[in-house]
């Protein structure tokens, strides 16, 4: 855990002058709009986004009132690795806990439904919790990883100063003003890219300071090589850049008002949205998260990765492939068929990079499977890395031009992204969480293996109630659509099939309460271990000393 | 090649996973602005009124796009169902595009005429009053806002410069031509009438004391699906085959 001592910074540092500055001018630019916008939504987005910038000013102020704090003079950057793990298991909880209300929502529509109270329908929750757990819980877990990872592999301190710190406040500031913009109705209608043009302008300045903090570390690694993890994680930030930035191309009706019109109609707009909204799922969703995977698994199992070959073709192939897989959202709509064709090819195609990633991740196993027995959170990230297999077999099966005229618009597409979300995302996070606390707050071992052993469980049993229920509601749902009777007209109406999706609805909510139920207790867990008292003997005491203060 | 060139700097990396990532964009999206075909050439499509586009904007902003699609697949028993497969020119003024990716409701792009205004009213202020399985969350205070169109004119002209024809007579009575559309017995109808030729134009919330939010979304529900003329669309021409 050391590094070699880097040479002390002088005390007048520019992101010590740039940054406050960033955030003064962002605080002028809200409170302008708050004072001159007559658009009731943006006057609230405006004082929300204003008091991030103050808040954030304050943390500035705190943090560097007394000058340069210990923590930031020697060694790694820890501090922000360990707010960014705080804010996961935050916006985790809640994001969950949104999913679980709009599942009862659908479940038993007669009582969690408000009829004077817009901001609690569906439409509008929807959205939230997507967000929340994609890019609040998710983004979070990527950002805090990558900065641990980065720093470790590269053994270089983190790059800028108080730019990691700028880039967490700013995350989470685009994170809050997308969440409370939902509520109030603010959205482009974007699928996992609904926040309006002033908070994707503001996501874009951050990202540009999240590549600069990682490709600057990376630049004055003291190892010769680039670690695999971080390839990942570099096409992740790289190509999110990419695909946010076009996706988002829209024109404010005013800069004073929230709603924007995008820059294209109908059919070229449905397919940069899927280009972009398949690639949300293969480079924040998969990339990202397999940088975890390169580091985390190796390093609980103490074994290498299995093949160094195999990390560089899948590599390669993966994102190359990924790109061309947007279109399969699209089959037999209005999108001509070529591009169907394409998409659809190239989804059969990315079955096979995907297993490489897999084969990569399980097989580094070999010679420890035994610790799969012992160790529970080695057992979580491996679970993990097999639903990843299991998602992306199913995504190209469901790409399948056939298959999909069965499958898209029903319950089936949510079992699918949730034996992905859950699974695979949802369990590689876990495990690095209950890598990292006792790592960075310098405990021996986390409070208690058995609650590990507990949230495995109960949040499995979730998983198979979720994903079971939504397959069999989605493939009826699929069938009774397209069913015929004996006289040649459509066997049910519409509303028939809703009603068969009772059940379902149900058996989905109780699975999504069981895995909100586990992270509580991972919650609970990770709590306990930050506050026992049995801290490693190694743990630098200046560092300690300087987070007491 | 050696990877090792590629792990060894990082620019060298983060350009070429820049190149390898932009390929498939490239190839797909692009030429959907150019190849001819794309959208159909079709005889009804016109810009939307600006009482059905402040429709829209509400349909938007209460997400309805996350239950309902609009876009009727080429499968035989959705065009039994919900009528013609959708045609890409039938979005081709939409910005941003509704077609949906799940039907926890039914589609909406012809849902045009299909049900009464009451019908509709009824439906959105209480969905189980008139279907009793529904699982629709309810929109009661959409009758009793009263919609706010200060800004129409203005979201008619950034519409305008992304690309939808609308006349310069139509942005400058945007605000005329929207209450007269809500209220058919006012002065401004057969100006109205002569800008959006075909328009309906009637007091689709049943309150003819004020423009509320369920006019401009009844308005917009109620033109969905309707502009084209499919007497005119062969779909086996070989213009139309793609």
């Amino acid at each position: 855990m050391t590094v070699a001592a880097e040479a002390p910074q002088s005390p007048s540092r520019l992101d010590l002058a740039v940054f406050p500055a960033v955030l003064g001018l962002g605080l002028v630019a809200a409170l302008v709009e708050a004072a001159r916008s007559p658009d009731p939504a943006m006057v609230v987005q405006a004082w929300t986004f204003a008091a991030c910038m103050l808040g954030t000013g304050i943390f500035y102020l705190v943090r560097y009132g007394d000058g340069i704090p210990a923590e930031e003079r020697a060694g790694y950057a820890n501090d922000v690795v360990k707010a960014g793990v705080i804010a996961s298991v935050f916006w985790g909880i809640a994001g969950m806990l949104v999913g679980l209300i709009i599942a009862l929502q659908l479940a038993f529509p007669e009582l969690f439904y408000f009829p004077d109270m817009a901001w609690t329908n569906f439409g509008r929750l929807r959205p939230l919790h997507t967000s929340a757990v994609i890019f609040a819980f998710g983004g979070n877990v990527l950002i805090a990883t990558s900065f641990y990872v980065v720093q470790r592999t590269c053994r270089a301190r983190l790059f800028g100063g108080s730019l990691p710190w700028f880039v967490f406040w700013g995350y989470n500031t685009f994170i809050v003003l997308a969440g409370t913009g939902y509520l109030l109705g603010v959205t482009e209608s974007r699928e996992y890219a609904e926040p309006e043009w002033y908070a994707d302008i503001w996501l874009t300045i951050v990202w540009v300071g999240y590549l600069a903090t990682f490709l600057g570390t990376i630049v004055k690694r003291k190892e010769p090589h680039i670690y695999v993890a971080n390839w990942f994680y570099l096409s992740f930030i790289a190509t999110i850049a990419v695909l946010h930035v076009v996706n988002n191309l829209s024109l404010p009706v005013s800069l004073l008002e929230t709603k924007s019109v995008s820059l294209f109609s109908g059919v070229q707009d449905a397919l940069t949205q899927w280009w972009y909204g398949h690639n949300a799922v293969g480079f924040f969703l998969t990339a990202g998260f397999l940088g975890i995977m390169y580091y985390f698994i190796p390093k609980r199992a103490e074994r290498p990765v299995y093949s160094y070959r195999l990390s560089i073709v899948h590599f390669w192939t993966l994102i190359f492939v990924y790109i061309w897989a947007g279109p399969h959202h699209l089959l037999y709509t209005a999108l001509p068929d070529w591009a169907q064709t394409l998409g659809m090819t190239f989804s059969v195609i990315l079955w096979m990079p995907s297993w490489g990633g897999m084969i990569n991740g399980l097989m580094t196993l070999s010679g420890a499977w035994d610790k799969l027995r012992t160790d529970p959170v080695l057992r979580m990230l491996v679970v993990s890395v097999a639903f990843y297999g299991m998602a992306t077999f199913e995504g190209p099966v469901m790409s399948i031009r056939s298959v999909n005229a069965l499958s898209h618009y029903t319950n089936w597409t949510i079992g699918h992204v949730h034996s992905g979300a859950l699974g695979w995302v949802g369990y590689v996070s876990f495990g690095a969480l209950y890598c990292l606390v006792p790592w960075l707050w310098k405990k021996k071992q986390l409070y208690s293996n058995a609650l590990v052993e507990w949230h495995f469980w109960i949040s499995t049993l979730g998983i198979v109630l979720y994903i079971t229920s939504m397959w069999v509601a989605g493939i009826m749902q699929g069938l009774m659509w397209r069913a015929y009777n004996d006289f040649g007209f459509l066997e049910y109406s519409f509303v028939e099939t809703v009603v068969a999706m009772h059940p379902y609805y149900m058996i989905r909510a109780l699975g999504g309460a069981l895995y909100l139920t586990g992270v509580l207790v991972m919650a609970y867990n990770l709590w306990r271990t930050v506050r026992s008292g049995t801290a490693e003997a190694a743990a630098a005491p200046a560092l300690l000393a300087a987070e007491a203060a | 090649m050696d990877h090792g060139f590629f792990e060894r700097n990082s620019l060298v990396l983060l350009i070429g996973i820049l190149i390898v990532v932009a390929i498939g964009g490239a190839v797909e999206i692009a030429p959907l602005f150019w190849i001819n075909g794309t959208v159909e050439k079709v005889q009804g499509m016109r810009p939307y009124t600006p009482l059905e586009l402040a429709g829209r904007n509400i349909y938007v902003r209460e997400g309805c796009y996350v239950c309902h699609s609009q876009m009727i697949r080429s499968l035989r028993d959705e065009v039994e169902r919900y009528g013609h497969y959708s045609l890409a020119a039938e979005s081709m003024y939409d910005h941003p595009f509704q077609w949906g990716s799940e039907r926890t409701g039914p589609d909406l792009a012809r849902v045009g005429g299909k049900y009464s205004d009451e019908w509709q009213r009824a439906h959105l202020a209480d969905p189980r009053s008139v279907v009793p399985e529904s699982v629709m969350p309810p929109y009661a205070f959409l009758e009793k806002t009263p919609l706010d169109y200060r800004d129409i004119a203005d979201v008619m002209r950034a519409n305008k410069a992304v690309g939808v024809p609308y006349l310069k007579a139509q942005i400058e009575n945007a605000i005329a031509d929207l209450e007269a559309q809500a209220n058919p017995n006012s002065d401004g109808i057969d100006a109205f009438r002569h800008r959006y030729p075909g328009a309906q134009a009637r007091d689709f919330d049943g309150n003819p004391d004020q423009i509320t939010e369920a006019d401009a979304l009844i308005a917009y529900l109620q033109m969905l699906g309707t502009l084209v003329n499919f007497k005119t669309y062969h779909a086996d021409a070989p213009e139309n085959r793609r």
